[in-house]
């Protein structure tokens, strides 16, 4: 009876793990399929290229590329000191009350939607960075910033996660030894923790990757390839949300399946990378 | 005494219910005719597309659905594109759109059109900048960024901060058109995607010059003039000031049901006084 059940209840889990599965290739697979008729002649060569003229039949999505790492890139290299320190403060340096209320600081920020990022910084850093630094104030530094803010619970959670992993055993040894709170965390925490780390940080990356909202209020959307921080800049998502209003049946819409499945295959080498760096140092440290 | 405990915000808040209440009340008698027409109707009427028709939809639905709370009328944006789309994909029973329907769009999908009002598109730069007369050929060599600099035109010294509309806009389709003469548009104009948000953007930035629907303008931004004709209503109906276009409703096939009734309630002589008073020329 039991077994019945059981083997039952495998049944059905095994279902959804493969249908979600199914889910996540069949959007990939779909993307391609719509995106079929980019592979004709002329149209598939202007993709690459740096010329986004719908009229004049240039579809170049290089500029949507160039802005989606630049601001991603730099949100994850803003977000990176601010989320180690934090994880350090949280797991390692910080009183009880510190931590807790760290911890509480950070859960409630993964709950923040984004809009309200991107709203606050309409009225309170583009004026800033307009006064202060020139230009429009929409550009790839505004965008990257607010974006670090954005991903930070991602990286600060994961990376406090894998500090806290840590075994006891090694920290009390160093401990013994007389090792201070900030040696303990810089000596035996760190190194052991590193892959995690840096899977706190691809991770953030990946994220950063793939917002749309920040990136389209704040970075000016404009179809050139940023020039600099203070530049404008229009990541692949911006451009997919403003260009899907286009004639279904144009190429210029078809161009946004292009920039789906780059998109897609920047997250999946993000997702990889963590998967790899797990496995090596997870079976590394086991060893 | 009690004034004294009431906050500012909840006397306020009674002043609005007050005032509210007070206009729902006076204007019943008058517009009782043209409402008249939604009596024993119910049910939802989506409607989505170009944002400059949104401030007159939303004053029309609330209007409406005040009387019959049996009436359900949602009203989102988008652009003229996705109105046009979403329409003829029959996603919304109401696409607006501020440009016309291509041929091939009619074609394909059926659609029929409604014109309520005429609308300009006026450039518009911050209140605090000297330029406020420019000429056609100045417009297009400033969105062609062949001219980046304010001091150009007397201005400050101070580069010029390019706002344009996406590709979804009917808005932009005729400012291209009838301002830019299909002309470029520079790689670096920044793209904002709504007429409201053009308007914020704007009013924050002393350094901009971007475009929006005449009936959108306020204190916040100031209007261009253009070549000699300022944007002004007056202006846009006589045929003086050529940036202009038509706000359509579109539906696919002739308009049924409440959508029918609500375009016949933009016809009427309320809706036309609707239009007019957020800043659109009737056509009526």
């Amino acid at each position: 009876m039991s077994l019945s059940k059981n083997s039952l209840a495998k049944g059905v889990f095994l279902f959804c793990t493969a249908a979600s599965a199914a889910v996540t290739l069949l959007v990939l697979v779909f993307m391609f399929l719509l995106g079929l008729p980019l592979l004709e002649g002329r149209t598939f060569y202007s993709l690459w290229g740096e010329q986004w003229e719908p009229h004049a039949g240039l579809y170049g999505i290089l500029p949507m590329v160039a802005g989606t790492l630049w601001i991603a890139l730099l949100a994850a290299c803003l977000s990176l000191p601010l989320s180690l320190g934090a994880a350090g403060v949280m797991t390692s340096l910080g009183g009880p009350g510190v931590r807790r209320l760290l911890q509480l600081m950070v859960r409630f920020m993964t709950g923040i939607p984004t809009v309200i990022y991107g709203f606050a910084a309409i009225f309170l850093l583009v004026p800033f960075m307009r006064q202060s630094l020139g230009g429009a104030g929409l550009s790839v530094l505004t965008a990257g910033m607010v974006l670090a803010i954005l991903i930070s619970p991602t990286m600060i959670l994961f990376m406090a996660d894998s500090l806290a992993a840590v075994d006891p055993a090694h920290v009390q040894a160093a401990r013994a030894l007389g090792a201070s709170r900030v040696q303990r965390l810089l000596y035996v925490k760190l190194p052991q923790a590193l892959p995690g780390m840096v899977s706190g940080f691809v991770l953030g990356l990946g994220r950063a990757l793939g917002d749309t909202l920040i990136a389209l209020m704040l970075a000016g959307n404009a179809i050139a390839v940023p020039g600099g921080f203070l530049a404008p800049a229009r990541t692949l998502t911006a451009h997919i949300a403003l260009v899907k209003a286009a004639d279904f049946n144009s190429p210029a819409f078809r161009s946004i399946f292009a920039c789906g499945i780059i998109l897609y295959l920047f997250t999946t080498a993000a997702v990889l990378c963590v998967r790899l760096i797990s496995h090596t140092y997870g079976e590394a440290g086991r060893a | 005494m009690i004034a004294t405990v009431w906050s500012k915000g909840l006397r306020f808040l009674a002043f609005a219910t007050f005032a509210f209440s007070l206009c729902g009340f006076s204007a019943l008698p008058c517009r009782a005719d043209a409402l008249d027409a939604f009596k024993g109707q119910q049910g939802t009427l989506r409607i989505a597309g170009g944002t400059a028709h949104i401030p007159v939809m939303k004053e029309a639905a609330k209007r409406i659905m005040e009387r019959f709370p049996n009436i359900t009328i949602t009203v989102a944006g988008g652009g003229s594109g996705v109105g046009i789309k979403q329409v003829g994909e029959g996603l919304v029973d109401i696409g607006n759109s501020g440009r016309a329907a291509t041929a091939d769009e009619i074609k394909r999908y059926g659609l029929v059109a409604y014109k309520w009002a005429l609308d300009g598109v006026a450039i518009v730069v911050h209140p605090d900048n000297p330029v406020k007369r420019l000429s056609k050929d100045q417009i297009q060599a400033i969105f062609a960024g062949k001219i980046a600099n304010w001091k150009a035109f007397g201005g400050a010294d101070h580069g010029i901060a390019i706002y344009t509309r996406d590709a979804a806009s009917g808005t932009r389709a005729v400012f291209w058109k009838k301002a830019l003469n299909k002309g470029e548009i520079s790689k670096n104009a920044l793209f904002i995607p709504s007429n409201g948000a053009m308007k914020t953007t704007v009013a924050n930035d002393p350094y901009a010059i971007g475009y929006v629907s005449v009936g959108h303008i306020d204190q916040s931004v100031a209007p261009v003039t253009l070549d000699g004709v300022p944007p002004s209503l007056d202006n846009v109906k006589s045929g003086a000031y050529t940036i202009a276009r038509g706000l359509y409703s579109i539906t696919k096939g002739k308009a049924t049901g409440l959508a029918a009734l609500f375009i016949d309630y933009l016809l009427s002589v309320e809706g036309q006084e609707i239009a007019a008073n957020k800043g659109f020329i009737p056509v009526k």
